[in-house]
């Protein structure tokens, strides 16, 4: 379960380039629930996420992550409640370590660790199961380094790694915008086996608003910090990509520059 | 060079491969540039050598002289960390402390160790020379501590602490409370440098508020020749990388002094240490741009 009450985000506050990131956004995600987050650039899609996972303290407002008040709590402590997939491929894991070890690493997350192996074999033979149901034949290569891998490669692993602790919650920040269509049809539809496999509360921020209307259940637009659009269920498999235009156009009462939004 | 020489100058190198060990620690694996060995080395050598004469049991004062320098590490990385001060600027502020602290530890700039029992006697005067002696002990130490960082490291929480050197964003998001794992690791890391300072009080039979001086260059120049001549990107490699490219050093040290022809005195070692540390740093780059060119 997610849940922001009224947050306010304000960047380089008490200077002249102060800016409100989140001006009150009240959110609430269910046990289970995959929701999309649109919007255009810098209508603090990106913020929210990082209000959730502890990387942005809010002004004011509260943080609620399965029922336990976060709102002053250190990512490093969120990270027990919380997973993340990063936009950059070589953000969400560590080029020089190999592959087994930065999966050792994620199986540890937000629990204690231990001065035991972190390669010992019982945890080794699970990591390898996870890798072969991939399908990337990259189970014969846990000892290479991780840097030695492709985008959409270190992308599934990052999905992997952050399924491997048991953690209810997924933040993905557009974790397919930098991979190919191809790699990127890949990597969201591991998203969505992982996300149900695993009952998930997802919350994915996205350029694509095909992607944000074809996952999840649920989704949510955002401009200028605000909630524009929250739509679920019959309302939300009716939509296209013109409608969201639209509403976008008319909530706002202005042209919408074509540029500022992905269409595809 | 006489046997002798040779055998000093191995000594003198495994007792620095315990300060190469803690200089990858925080170089290397923290990506934490932390000069506090310069301080931590002569302080692991005053504590171990006051207690000493202050017929305190050997290894005691050998245990207390590792403490105090992961001491002297805590203070740094605590600094840096808790308080957002640059770590090359805490460990500088660390190590003019230090210069300080030890004066006052020892009460005078140089303790001599005469005739004290020291952690190596009950294993000098046997059948077996004095000058293999003390560089079999030191190397069974120096293979005990090299095995005991490859464990560490290999371990969940070593784990942890390379992530934090490699990647600190990932770390966190992955639960890592990187700044108990900096502190860590720069405990761990003078830890070895003051038992490296602790050893060479007693096989040198003296400690002097000055035998600091470069400590981090020589345990940086140990790294990057270890480096350079131990390829190959397993862990344990790079650790043993880091024990030959100590020994490798005094040795090259040793040869250098002891060819009258070449006119090098003792003095100019900092100078030609600095020298090798800064074409090792440098070589790599030009190597970049050497093969950039004719790629293009």
């Amino acid at each position: 379960m997610i849940e922001v009450d009224n947050i306010v985000v304000t960047f380089n506050a008490g200077t002249p380039l102060e800016r409100q990131a989140l001006r009150g956004v009240s959110l609430r995600l269910e046990e289970g629930e995959f929701v999309s987050v649109i919007g255009s650039n810098g209508a603090g899609k990106s913020t929210l996420l990082g209000a959730i996972a502890g990387d942005v303290l809010p002004s004011s407002g509260r943080v609620l992550l399965s029922d336990a008040d976060v709102t002053r709590v250190s990512a490093q402590k969120r990270a027990r409640y919380v997973a993340r997939v990063f936009q950059d491929p070589l953000a969400g894991s560590c080029g020089n370590l190999s592959i087994a070890e930065n999966l050792a690493l994620a199986a540890s997350r937000g629990r204690g660790r231990s001065f035991l192996p972190a390669l010992r074999h019982s945890r080794l033979s699970s990591i390898r199961a996870r890798i072969e149901e991939l399908n990337l034949k990259l189970e014969d290569r846990l000892d290479q380094p991780m840097g030695s891998l492709s985008g959409g490669q270190r992308q599934a692993l990052s999905l992997v790694m952050a399924t491997l602790a048991p953690s209810s919650i997924l933040l993905l920040d557009e974790h397919t915008a930098a991979l190919d269509p191809r790699n990127a049809e890949f990597v969201l539809d591991l998203t969505r086996d992982l996300a149900a496999r695993f009952n998930l509360t997802v919350l994915m921020v996205t350029h694509s608003m095909r992607h944000a209307l074809d996952t999840g259940s649920r989704t949510v637009m955002l401009h200028e910090g605000r909630i524009l659009l929250d739509v679920t269920g019959e309302k939300r498999a009716g939509l296209t990509i013109e409608d969201l235009l639209d509403e976008f156009r008319k909530a706002r009462g202005e042209e919408l520059a074509e540029d500022r939004l992905l269409t595809a | 060079m006489s046997s002798i020489a040779f055998l000093g100058a191995v000594e003198l190198g495994l007792i620095y491969a315990l300060v190469s060990l803690g200089v990858y620690l925080s170089f290397r694996v923290l990506d934490f540039p932390d000069l506090t060995v310069d301080g931590s080395f002569p302080l692991g050598a005053a504590v171990t050598a006051v207690l000493l004469i202050s017929d305190i049991n050997p290894w005691v004062a050998t245990a207390a002289g590792v403490l105090a320098g992961a001491a002297a590490g805590f203070v740094t990385a605590f600094v840096s960390v808790r308080f957002g001060v640059l770590n090359l600027l805490a460990s500088i502020l660390t190590m003019i402390a230090l210069f300080s602290v030890n004066l006052r530890i020892m009460g005078r700039p140089n303790v001599a160790l005469l005739n004290e029992d020291t952690v190596l006697t009950p294993y000098l005067g046997g059948a077996m020379p004095d000058e293999y002696a003390r560089p079999l002990f030191l190397l069974a130490v120096v293979i005990a501590a090299t095995a005991l960082v490859a464990l560490f490291l290999r371990s969940e929480i070593g784990l942890a602490m390379r992530a934090t050197g490699a990647n600190a964003r990932m770390a966190r998001a992955q639960g890592v409370r990187t700044g108990a794992q900096i502190i860590l690791g720069v405990m761990v890391s003078n830890g070895l440098v003051g038992l490296a300072g602790s050893l060479f009080a007693q096989t040198s039979g003296f400690a002097d508020v000055t035998s600091g001086v470069g400590t981090i260059v020589v345990g940086l120049a140990a790294v990057i020749i270890g480096e350079t001549l131990v390829p190959g990107r397993r862990l344990v490699w790079a650790l043993v990388g880091c024990i030959i490219g100590a020994v490798l050093y005094r040795l090259a040290v040793q040869a250098a002094l002891s060819l009258d022809f070449l006119g090098f005195e003792p003095s100019d070692l900092n100078l030609a240490t600095a020298l090798l540390v800064l074409v090792a740093l440098i070589l790599p780059k030009i190597r970049q741009r050497v093969r950039g060119r004719a790629s293009a």
